[in-house]
C-alpha cells in the first residue's frame, strides 16, 4: 500500500488569518488512480488541491511526492501539473509553444520537445490546431490544450481544478469521458477537484468527500453513494431522506429505530455507534422505496404515508410523501413500479430492502445545522445538476 | 419584442458614426484646420522679416531645405542617432523572446527590412538636402534617452503597483498621477531650484567629492532629459499599468506549475504580455518630448535646445512663421516614419492575438 502511494497528505491544515480552510486532512492518494475531491464550495478542496501543486504553503502537516516531503518545495521544482479551472492558456502562444512550454522550462532538446508535444497532441486530438492561438478554439479545444501541456511533462500526478466548469451539459459530459479515455491512455494518477457530485461519480476511483475543511469520507463512488459516512455526505451526493428517529436496539451492525409515532424499523448501523434511546438519523434513497396501495403482506420496513406532490422527470416521476408525524420523503417511481396513477392525498404505503436504510450519527455539532437542511442541500445540488 | 429586434440595426447603422462625430468635430477643428493652415505657411512667402501678417502663398518648397540648413549640417548624425536609439529599444525587446523561434523569425525579418527601408530613406533625404539640424538629433537623442528612462523607472514602478499593491493600489496610482495636479510649467521651474548651483543637489554632490566647484547640473544635457523623464513618466506607468492589471494572476501560475522559476514566468510570460502597455506608453512619452521646448528652455542653455526651442523661437519670436511651420512638418514627418517603423517592429498584434 506504501508503495503504491504517489502523493501523500499528512496531518495538512491550511489557515488564512483566522480562517480554517483545511482542517488536519490525512490520506492518501494511490498511483494511476482517478482521485476526486467533492465538496461545495469553501470547502477546502481548491486550496488541498493547491497546497499539491505547490502555490500555498500548509500551515502544519506535511505533504509527500513520491515518497519525498515538498511541503516547502516551490511549485517549478515539484513534478505535479495543474489544469485550471479557466485553462490558463498563454494567449501569446501558438498550441504547439503552450504545450511545450513545461519541457522548454526544463531545457529538453528541440527534436525531443517536437516530438513528444506531437505525441500529446495527438492524443487530445488536436493535432491539425498546432499553429492556431487559444483565442482562436472553442472552449472544449482549449480544455484538451491545457491537458496536453500538463501532461506532456508526464508528471507524477496530474491536478485538475474544476476543469469542466466554463463548458456546457452536452459538452461537460463528452469531456468527462474524454478525460477518464485519456486517463485510462497515460496512466497517470489523477486529482479531480469538483463541486459536480455526478461528474465525481462518473469519473473517480476514489472520492475524497470535503465539508468545511474536513474531509467526511474517503471511498469508492458506490460505496459513498450506498454507505455515506454522515449526514452532510448523505445529503450532499444525490438526494437523500433524512429522517428523525430514535434508536431503539442495536445488535453487532444492525439496529432498530423508532420513528415519532412508534412504528419500528431496522437499519443498518455499520461504521459509527450508538446508544440506545439516543436520536439518530436514518437515511433512504428515493429510489431504494417501492410504494404500494395496500399494506404489504411480507414482514420487514413499512411506513404509511400520503402522497404530497408528484412531478413528472422524464424518467421517473418525483413523489413527496408525508407520514402520520409530518416528516417528508421523497420517493422516485420509475415507468416499470406496478402502480396506479397516484394523486394527491392518495394513502400509500412504503417498503424497502432492509439494507437500503442507514443509520447515521445525527448531524454533528460541528455542522450546526439540522439534518433537514442539509437534504435540502442536497434536493437543490440534484435539480441543478439534473437540468 | 419582434418589432424591437426588427429596428434594432436600423438604428444601429447611424449610432457609430453619432457617437464618432463630437470627436470628429473636436478633431477637424483643432487639428485638421490648423494643420492645413501651417501647411499653407510652410509653403508661402515672407516678404518682409518680423511681419507674419501678410504671407503670399507661394508653393515656396525651398522653405523645408533653406530652414533645415539654416539649423546645422548634421542631420545624418540625427537621423542615425534616432536610428539606434530605435534600434536599442527594439533590440532590447527582441532579446526576451529568444526560445520563440516563429515569432523570433518573424521579428528578425521585420527589423532587417524595416531597417534597409529607413537607410534608403536617409540616403535619399540626405542626398537632396544638404544639411539639417543638430536640434532635431539632439531632441531625438533627448527624447530616446529620457523614454528609455521611463521604461527603466516606470515598468518596476508599474509591476510592483499592479503585482503587489494589494489595498494600496488606488492610492499608489493616485500618488502616480498626483505632479498632474501642478501646471506642467510650475513643476519644470521647481526642477530649477532642486538643481540650480547653490542648490541642495550640487551642494550633496560636492561635499561627497564627486563634484568639482565648477560642475553643474542646471544647464547639462542630464537635467534636461532629467526633466523630460519626470514630466512624461506617469503617461509610461498607466499604460503599462494597465496591461499588467489584465493579466490573468493563474498564467503566473501556470508557468510556475510548468517549471518556470519567477525569472522565467516573468520573461516569457508577463512581459510579453505587457508589451502592449510599453508600446502604448513609448508613444505617448517619446512623441511629447520629442517635440517638448519646456525642459530645454528652463533646465539647459543654448548648446541643449531642441527642434521645439527653435519652432517656438521662429514663431514667437522670430516671428518667421514659413519657417517655423517647414520645421514642424518636417518633425511631424520623422515622428510618423519612427513610430510606423516601431509599429512594425513591435506590432502587438502578434503579442496578444
Amino acid at each position: 500500500m506504501a508503495d503504491d502511494t504517489v502523493i501523500g497528505i499528512e496531518k495538512v491544515s491550511k489557515r488564512f488569518g483566522g480562517f480554517v480552510a483545511v482542517h488536519e486532512a490525512d490520506f492518501a492518494i494511490a498511483r494511476g488512480k482517478f482521485f476526486s475531491m467533492l465538496g461545495p464550495s469553501g470547502c477546502g478542496k481548491t486550496t488541498t488541491l493547491r497546497m499539491i501543486a505547490g502555490f500555498e504553503q500548509t500551515t502544519s502537516g506535511r505533504i509527500t511526492l513520491e515518497g519525498k516531503d515538498v511541503s516547502r518545495v516551490p511549485p517549478y521544482k515539484r513534478n505535479v501539473n495543474t489544469v485550471f479551472q479557466h485553462y490558463a492558456l498563454f494567449p501569446h502562444m501558438s498550441v504547439f509553444d503552450n504545450v511545450a512550454f513545461g519541457p522548454r522550462s526544463r531545457r529538453t532538446g528541440r527534436e525531443e520537445v517536437s516530438k513528444r508535444v506531437r505525441e500529446l497532441l495527438d492524443v487530445v486530438r488536436l493535432s491539425q490546431f498546432a499553429e492556431r492561438k487559444p483565442g482562436q478554439l472553442s472552449g472544449g479545444q482549449q480544455q484538451r490544450v491545457a491537458l496536453a501541456r500538463a501532461l506532456v511533462n508526464y508528471p507524477s500526478a496530474l491536478l485538475l481544478d474544476e476543469p469542466l466548469g466554463a463548458l456546457d451539459l452536452k459538452l461537460r459530459q463528452a469531456m468527462q469521458l474524454e478525460l477518464k479515455r485519456i486517463q485510462r491512455e497515460v496512466g497517470i494518477t489523477f486529482v479531480y477537484v469538483t463541486h459536480d457530485q455526478e461528474e465525481a461519480l462518473t469519473m473517480s476511483d476514489r472520492i475524497a468527500v470535503m465539508n468545511e475543511g474536513h474531509v467526511e469520507q474517503i471511498a469508492s463512488p458506490e460505496e459513498i453513494y450506498d454507505k455515506p459516512a454522515s449526514v452532510f455526505v448523505a445529503g450532499f451526493i444525490g438526494v437523500a431522506n433524512l429522517l428523525r428517529v430514535t434508536v431503539d436496539s442495536v445488535n453487532g451492525e444492525q439496529a432498530t429505530v423508532k420513528f415519532p409515532d412508534d412504528t419500528r424499523v431496522s437499519a443498518s448501523s455499520a461504521g459509527a455507534s450508538f446508544a440506545i434511546g439516543s436520536p439518530a438519523t436514518l437515511m433512504l434513497r428515493p429510489e431504494r422505496i417501492r410504494l404500494s396501495m395496500t399494506e404489504p403482506s411480507t414482514k420487514g420496513a413499512r411506513l404509511g404515508a400520503s402522497v404530497a406532490q408528484l412531478t413528472f422527470q422524464g424518467p421517473l416521476v418525483r413523489t413527496e410523501l408525508r407520514t402520520s408525524d409530518g416528516s417528508e420523503i421523497v420517493a422516485h417511481i420509475g415507468p416499470d413500479d406496478d402502480l396506479p396513477a397516484l394523486r394527491p392525498n392518495d394513502q400509500v404505503w412504503l417498503t424497502w430492502d432492509e439494507d437500503a436504510a442507514r443509520l447515521l450519527p445525527i448531524a454533528d455539532e460541528r455542522l450546526g445545522g439540522e439534518a433537514r437542511e442539509i437534504e435540502e442541500i442536497g434536493q437543490v445540488h440534484f435539480a441543478r445538476s439534473d437540468a | 419584442m419582434a418589432g424591437a429586434v426588427e429596428s434594432a440595426p436600423k438604428r444601429g447603422r447611424f449610432a457609430p458614426y453619432g457617437l464618432l462625430s463630437p470627436g470628429i468635430i473636436w478633431l477637424t477643428l483643432f487639428f485638421l484646420v490648423p494643420v492645413a493652415i501651417l501647411l499653407r505657411a510652410a509653403l508661402s512667402d515672407q516678404p518682409e522679416r518680423f511681419v507674419p501678417s501678410d504671407l503670399d502663398f507661394t508653393w515656396k518648397w525651398s522653405n523645408f531645405s533653406d530652414g533645415l540648413d539654416r539649423f546645422g549640417p548634421q542631420f545624418l548624425d540625427a537621423l542615425r542617432n534616432a536610428l539606434i536609439a530605435a534600434a536599442i529599444v527594439a533590440a532590447i525587446t527582441v532579446a526576451v523572446f529568444v526560445a520563440r523561434r516563429d515569432l523570433w523569425h518573424r521579428i528578425r525579418v521585420r527589423l532587417v527590412g524595416a531597417l534597409v527601408a529607413a537607410f534608403f530613406a536617409t540616403y535619399i533625404i540626405t542626398s537632396t538636402i544638404d544639411g539639417w539640424g543638430d536640434h532635431f538629433q539632439r531632441s531625438f537623442l533627448y527624447a530616446g534617452i529620457a523614454t528609455l528612462l521611463c521604461i527603466a523607472i516606470g515598468y518596476p514602478l508599474a509591476y510592483v503597483i499592479a503585482f503587489r499593491g494589494g489595498t494600496y493600489k488606488n492610492l499608489l496610482l493616485g500618488l502616480v498621477v498626483v505632479p498632474f495636479f501642478t501646471t506642467y510649467l510650475i513643476r519644470t521651474i521647481a526642477w530649477q531650484t532642486i538643481l540650480f548651483d547653490e542648490g541642495p543637489v550640487v551642494g550633496f554632490l560636492q561635499d561627497v567629492g564627486l563634484f568639482g566647484d565648477s560642475d553643474r547640473l542646471l544647464a547639462t544635457p542630464g537635467a534636461v532629459i532629467g526633466g523630460l523623464t519626470y514630466n512624461f513618466l506617469p503617461f509610461m506607468i498607466l499604460p503599462i499599468y494597465v496591461s499588467l492589471e489584465k493579466i490573468d494572476r493563474s498564467l503566473v501560475d501556470a508557468a510556475r506549475d510548468l517549471y518556470s522559476t519567477p525569472a522565467r514566468a516573468f520573461q516569457k510570460v508577463v512581459l510579453p504580455l505587457s508589451l502592449p502597455g510599453v508600446f502604448a506608453g513609448t508613444l505617448l512619452t517619446f512623441i511629447p518630448a520629442s517635440g517638448d521646448f519646456i525642459n530645454a528652455e528652463l533646465l539647459g542653455s543654448p548648446t541643449t535646445s531642441m527642434i521645439g526651442n527653435v519652432v517656438q523661437n521662429q514663431f514667437l519670436v522670430q516671428l518667421d512663421y514659413p519657417t517655423a511651420a517647414a520645421l514642424s512638418f518636417v518633425l511631424m514627418a520623422i515622428i510618423t516614419i519612427a513610430v510606423l517603423v516601431y509599429a512594425k517592429v513591435l506590432g502587438t498584434e502578434d503579442l496578444t492575438g
